[in-house]
């Protein structure tokens, strides 16, 4: 699982009918000490997480498993909301944007 | 998922059979800010996209999660046409 902010959200109105009524939201991935890594990508939230929120995500097939048995073609699923981290070098929490 | 523009179309007329069908698309992956980056990827099309437009795509086996590839031997799927992207930090 991988760590990210929820720095947006993606409005598409033509789409697989699968995607109808999920939400995608714009994610910058993050690592655990807390700074940004790499590309902004874009998941499917299940547990409602909103704008500002530091969530946690799957990534590859396993994006797809908690929709299962439905056929979702996502390869990114927020999967948790993050309250706390407690890092090696520092425990941080996250500040709602 | 991805964002990434159709700028072309891939034409194959000897193909694995399981491709028979689809449409191959063309797409240059876009950075947060809609600038095209040095990356691309040929993907089929289940939501009739057209070039010049911006979209959303999967990678991988997600990509087999569609009615239309399912069990196929795909690893790129666009899945959405964007409307619009709502940046936090962004002036509108």
């Amino acid at each position: 699982m991988n760590l990210g902010k929820i720095i947006g959200t993606v409005w598409a109105t033509r789409k697989v009918e699968s995607l109808e009524r999920k939400r995608m939201l714009f994610v910058q991935p993050m690592a655990f000490c807390g700074t940004d890594v790499g590309d902004p990508i874009v998941a499917l939230d299940t547990v409602d997480s909103g704008v500002g929120d530091t969530i946690i995500y799957v990534s590859s097939t396993e994006a797809t498993v908690p929709f299962k048995p439905l056929l979702i073609p996502t390869d990114a699923t927020i999967v948790g909301v993050i309250d706390r981290v407690d890092h090696r070098d520092k425990s941080w929490t996250p500040e709602r944007a | 998922m991805t964002l990434g523009k159709v700028i072309g179309t891939v034409w194959a007329t000897r193909k694995d059979p399981q491709l028979i069908g689809m449409k191959l698309q063309l797409v240059q992956e876009l950075d947060s800010d809609g600038k095209l980056k040095d990356r691309f990827v040929v993907a089929v099309d289940s939501v009739g996209a057209g070039v010049g437009e911006t979209v959303l795509f999967a990678q991988g086996s997600s990509a087999r999660q569609t009615d239309l590839t399912r069990d196929k031997p795909v690893d790129a799927v666009i899945t959405a046409i964007v409307d619009k992207l709502d940046v936090i930090g962004d002036a509108d």
